[in-house]
């Protein structure tokens, strides 16, 4: 593949680690607004948002948690996906090496620090072919303090009082929430999946995080779910960081996979406020054709 | 106004505050994550004096530019990892600053109120805002060992902001969120 390609998927490392997308960056000056002058949530949101400018302006991680590099690759049916692969990886080498990556993975068995963020499963590329010319290659950063309050439930779950029906579902949700409280870097957002197996479940519920905050699940009882658990997530008054406050999530995105008769999975994938989530359309020479999520 | 801090942070100086202070934070700090605690709590020696002292919960992004470090990005890490070893630390090593997010728990809390130490939070993600009260990196303990990551930076930190959510009288100020969200759930 030729090196535009990585140079493209370098500058889209940079720039989803550096500037959040618009969405996101809209729903926390719309929650700062909500928070009462002078409260340690209105502090908070304010920081951030000094943050936000701070990171776009300079280019530079927002946060030093530099994340699983999530990357989601639609591409053409001819396309060669070892070639796409290798451009990845080099990419990621060269942001790393730029300061644009926390040299951020770790060898579970040694304990050593991967060089250039490269390791078994790191960094997780999904690819999926369609008819189509470009390739849409889009990338979530997702830190680890999010991942580590990202949760599964087995219904029925007799503690929750959660049957195997949507408010049951609504049940686990605001639990995942509460137990979360600030580690997750509140206010975040819910991808959630209701079924699938627990690999699928928990695949399929970070997936949803590739939807833009303003968009509604096509089905009417699962966006109804949707708007309902984020107005009960935000009576619980966790707030930013936890601190107390009006806003504790900036959404919910439910999708549903198929089951077994005997498994009915809630997979829930908490994703932190700096919602780093980029994408670019490249051309068959690795030029980009337009940006995604602007 | 938000109070200030200056290192040495000395005891009587850390029990003036209370939970729900802003508080802008001058002087040494060190940084230390899961390695750092482990190895100190299981009776590692520091290569620094901790004693009123801080332990920033954080692995910054640090770059070697013109034959000296330059923190890039200095958010803090989750902190209730470090629950199994902080009290060790506090006790043992007379640490009175903790700074991380996400607060700590029951046995950290107790440490606080024994010893005299409290647990100031920083915004977590904001590694811009306080990489820039990064002044000067005074060096790197573990670099090679613990790997860049979680190695021990020391750091001089000018008005670095950060909220009291543990002080040294016992209260906690994610107790009383999580107790009040359980209550509405």
């Amino acid at each position: 593949m030729p090196s535009n390609w990585t140079q493209s998927l370098t500058e889209l490392i940079r720039r989803t680690a550096a500037d959040l997308p618009r969405d996101v960056a809209a729903a926390l000056r719309k929650a700062r607004r909500r928070e009462k002058p002078q409260s340690a949530a209105r502090w908070t949101l304010d920081t951030i948002l000094d943050n936000i400018r701070l990171a776009q302006a300079r280019g530079a991680p927002l946060c030093q948690d530099t994340g699983t590099l999530l990357f989601y690759c639609e591409v053409p049916l001819r396309c060669d996906t070892r070639a796409l692969t290798a451009a990845i990886h080099a990419s990621v080498r060269q942001a790393t090496g730029r300061g644009n990556l926390r040299p951020n993975t770790i060898d579970t068995l040694t304990g050593c620090s991967c060089a250039h963020n490269r390791g078994d499963g790191m960094p997780v590329i999904h690819v999926e072919f369609a008819a189509r010319r470009t390739a849409a290659i889009r990338l979530i950063m997702k830190g680890g303090g999010s991942e580590n309050v990202s949760t599964q439930f087995s219904l029925p779950d007799t503690g929750l009082k959660a049957g195997r029906d949507l408010e049951g579902v609504r049940r686990c949700l605001l639990s995942a929430v509460v137990q979360a409280q600030g580690n997750g870097c509140a206010p975040g957002v819910l991808g959630v999946c209701i079924g699938g197996d627990r690999a699928t479940g928990a695949e399929h519920a970070k997936r949803q995080l590739l939807r833009p905050l303003n968009d509604h699940a096509p089905e009417a009882y699962l966006a109804a779910l949707e708007r309902q658990a984020l107005a009960d997530a935000q009576k619980l008054g966790i707030g930013p960081m936890g601190f107390g406050g009006a806003t504790t999530l900036l959404g919910v995105k439910i999708g549903a996979l198929a089951r077994l008769p005997a498994c009915y999975f809630v997979s829930v994938a908490y994703m932190c406020w700096a919602f780093r989530r980029r994408g670019v359309v490249l051309d068959a020479a690795g030029r980009v054709v337009r940006h995604l999520y602007d | 106004m938000p109070a200030k801090l200056t290192y040495p942070f000395t005891r009587a100086s850390i029990r003036r505050l209370k939970t729900g202070e802003r508080v802008l934070l001058s002087g040494r700090i060190y940084t230390g994550r899961d390695r750092l605690h482990k190895f100190l709590a299981e009776g590692g020696c520091a290569p620094v004096s901790l004693k009123n002292g801080a332990i920033y919960h954080c692995g910054p992004v640090v770059i070697r530019a013109g034959g000296q470090w330059r923190v890039r990005a200095a958010g803090p890490t989750t902190s209730i990892r470090e629950e199994p070893y902080m009290a060790a630390i506090v006790k043992q090593y007379g640490l009175t600053v903790i700074i991380g997010k996400g607060g700590m728990g029951a046995a950290t809390l107790q440490a606080c109120r024994r010893y005299g130490c409290i647990y100031l939070h920083a915004v977590g993600g904001a590694a811009q805002v306080l990489a820039d009260t990064v002044k000067k990196v005074n060096g790197v303990y573990f670099h090679d060992t613990f790997g860049p990551t979680e190695a021990l930076w020391e750091l001089e930190v000018a008005d670095f902001p950060c909220l009291v959510t543990m002080d040294a009288h016992g209260r906690s100020l994610h107790a009383a969120v999580a107790r009040q969200a359980q209550a509405r759930i």
